[in-house]
């Protein structure tokens, strides 16, 4: 393919005797917005500072547009960074903040002021040219890290967790800003985040880490709907998760057995063998709750435990017999159940996914 | 404290009345924590201001023909400060002074921006091992120099082992070996004034540099050293004022040739029994210094020298 800019092949890293990298491959495509998700320790931000340059890799290698960069230094790469707590320098204001890097390439004046304008008015922030760091508030210094890292029209432009110390309402704001501003300049995002939610709204693509290794890559549906494993399933959508038997029920379809009764589940096309033992993850919006019996016997025995609304959504929290939980999630309304009520958990066969299959 | 409370509350509301808010402030001058602070001021006042009240007021009288001084206002003492040889004793006091910073600050800022950056067990042994010397008198520790600088001393014997000088240095009473006894002695406050600063210098920036073009260098002009700027010149007031004042290092490694404002007011005051002409001096050389510590703040445009002036 040609329209890669950048790829990480085998790329390994241990600090001391920890192993935080352990083997990853990802390949980026030109004006891609990808997201490394995953919990803080997982190894999204060395996974950054390696494209960076800021660390080198034990093994493996880093490709930029095609050309080899691993053991090229940061400042010889067309690779810029938005860092965490933004970094920005404390003794210059902000207009010398963004020149920095123009300066550095010795850039005439006329071209500077131009292009530290026009980044000023991109991130909303014309005006405030000699404003020190120190003036700034949390989100304008963000603002201003941003601007200072594109004018140097980077290849990729790497961000982390650029958003972690803003205020929910402003993380919003800055999440649709962010994706239009990517739009806009074209430029690739490698992205870092452990909030899922602000993966699926801005990625292209998701890539979730676990223990210094991908978990599954994939469009924010794919990782969503169909999550490959457990950890995704529970990490990306809080889904719930059961474990149980398969037996074949048709074209494509499988039942769930479980101690507390059955449910259908869709194979995707997976090759299930009878009485495989198998964990299916059920998200909480797909849960449907029946009071009566089902038409068809499915669904799994439960008892309302308790109610939760938190912004404009019902949660049940339920009980399995064996006393593990069950969450069912719904929009708005409220819901004739209450604590004690004997239900059935139910939910269509193709919301139901089978996770941790080995891949053949 | 019930009662301030009360008061603070009765006077808000109504602050336009003045004798209430007069007597608000009264209260609150002799409140508890006021009170529990004014022996440090009480303090100061005696041991600071007053000596150094004393020591102007000392300069401007004139010194008896026995001992001690006569209440007689004069500028005498002054005038005399501006003959050739006293002003030539400032001058070379100065010029130790500033050889003195320059080289403790060359070799001070590396060591001490290089220790910043160490693990956190090296930082403690790193500071064990600059604090140790401290443990003995400096005065004994400049002995140590004598053994090493005198003619066939440790410093002859090794350079001569070597086969790098034919003869003995005669390094002992000379120039050189007041200006390393000085740079021995001032060194320490240089390292710490640096390392302080190093040590608060967030390392990201310097990642940010080099994230945005710079190379190691570049990133180290731009944003490390200009960060530590602060502390390099408190290092250096630090070196620079006692050094124009310091006169035993003269005195021991110096064998009575290098002459320094120090030594200068030591004799005036304890051997010529001059009070006044040594009151004088000091003041003098307390100008010099204020001067120059205004200057370094104009020049290098750092209000705060790491809270030290």
């Amino acid at each position: 393919m040609s329209d890669v800019i950048l790829e990480l092949v085998q790329i390994e890293k241990s600090f001391g005797d920890v192993r935080v990298l352990n083997g990853i491959d990802l390949t980026v495509r030109k004006g891609e917005f990808i997201t490394l998700l995953g919990p803080s320790g997982c190894g999204k931000t060395t996974t950054l500072r390696i494209i960076a340059g800021l660390e080198t890799p034990d093994r493996g290698r880093v490709f930029l547009a095609g050309k080899d960069v691993t053991d090229l230094e940061p400042n010889k790469r067309n690779v810029n960074t938005v860092f965490q707590n933004y970094a920005l320098f404390p003794h210059m204001n902000v207009e010398a903040n963004i020149a920095y890097s123009l300066k550095l390439k010795k850039t005439d004046k006329q071209t500077i002021a131009k292009t530290v304008k026009e980044a000023l008015e991109l991130v909303q922030l014309s005006g405030y040219e000699k404003r020190m760091p120190d003036e700034l508030s949390g989100g304008q210094k963000q603002r201003v890290a941003i601007a200072r890292a594109i004018v140097n029209q980077p290849a990729v432009l790497l961000l982390d967790e650029p958003l972690g110390a803003l205020d929910l309402q402003l993380r919003h704001q800055m999440q649709i800003e962010l994706k239009r501003l990517q739009k806009r300049l074209g430029v690739t995002f490698i992205y870092i985040t452990h909030d899922q939610e602000e993966a699926l709204n801005m990625s292209d693509r998701i890539a979730v880490m676990r223990d210094g290794k991908f978990e599954q890559i994939g469009t924010p549906a794919e990782v969503y709907d169909r999550p490959k494993t457990s950890y995704v399933a529970r990490f990306v959508g809080s889904a719930n998760l059961l474990q149980g038997k398969a037996y074949n029920a048709g074209d494509s379809i499988i039942r769930l057995e479980t101690p507390y009764g059955f449910g259908l589940v869709s194979t995707r096309g997976a090759k299930i063998r009878d009485g495989q033992a198998i964990t299916v993850a059920v998200r909480r919006e797909s849960v449907t709750l029946v009071a009566g019996e089902t038409a068809d016997g499915s669904g799994l025995r439960a008892i309302v435990k308790e109610k939760h609304y938190a912004g404009g959504v019902l949660q049940i929290i339920l009980s399995l017999s064996d006393g593990s939980e069950f969450v069912s999630s719904k929009q708005g309304l409220d819901s004739p159940l209450k604590a004690g009520d004997h239900v059935l958990i139910t939910w269509l066969p193709e919301q139901g996914v089978i996770v941790d299959l080995e891949e053949a | 404290m019930d009662a301030e409370i009360k008061a603070s509350s009765t006077a808000a509301p109504d602050p336009g009345e003045k004798p209430q808010g007069r007597k608000f402030a009264f209260r609150k001058l002799f409140s508890a924590a006021t009170i529990s602070v004014m022996p440090i001021y009480a303090f100061t006042l005696l041991f600071v201001v007053g000596p150094l009240v004393y020591m102007v007021v000392l300069s401007f009288l004139t010194r008896a023909e026995t001992w001690g001084v006569i209440k007689e206002f004069t500028w005498s003492n002054y005038k005399k400060i501006l003959e050739p040889v006293y002003l030539k004793t400032f001058y070379e006091s100065l010029k130790l002074a500033l050889i003195t910073t320059f080289f403790a600050a060359l070799v001070g800022y590396p060591f001490g921006y290089f220790m910043a950056r160490l693990s956190a067990v090296w930082k403690r042994r790193m500071m064990l091992l600059l604090m140790i010397p401290f443990w003995t008198s400096s005065l004994i520790r400049l002995y140590g120099w004598i053994i090493i600088f005198r003619a066939n001393g440790v410093l002859d014997k090794i350079l001569m082992g070597l086969g790098i000088i034919a003869s003995p240095l005669k390094l002992l009473y000379t120039y050189s070996a007041v200006v390393v006894g000085m740079i021995y002695a001032l060194l320490p406050f240089m390292i710490f004034a640096v390392y302080s600063s190093a040590e608060k210098l967030d390392w990201q920036l310097v990642e940010a540099a080099r994230d945005l073009g710079a190379t190691p260098w570049q990133a180290f002009i731009t944003v490390s050293f200009r960060l530590t700027i602060p502390g390099l010149l408190s290092g250096v007031v630090l070196t620079f004022i006692p050094s124009m004042g310091l006169f035993f290092i003269a005195d021991i490694l110096g064998g009575n040739k290098v002459i320094l404002v120090g030594n200068l007011i030591q004799e005036q005051l304890m051997k010529a029994r001059n009070w006044p002409f040594a009151a004088a001096l000091s003041v003098v050389l307390l100008i010099l210094t204020s001067l120059m510590i205004a200057l370094y703040r104009k020049v290098s445009g750092v209000k705060d020298l790491e809270g030290l002036v």
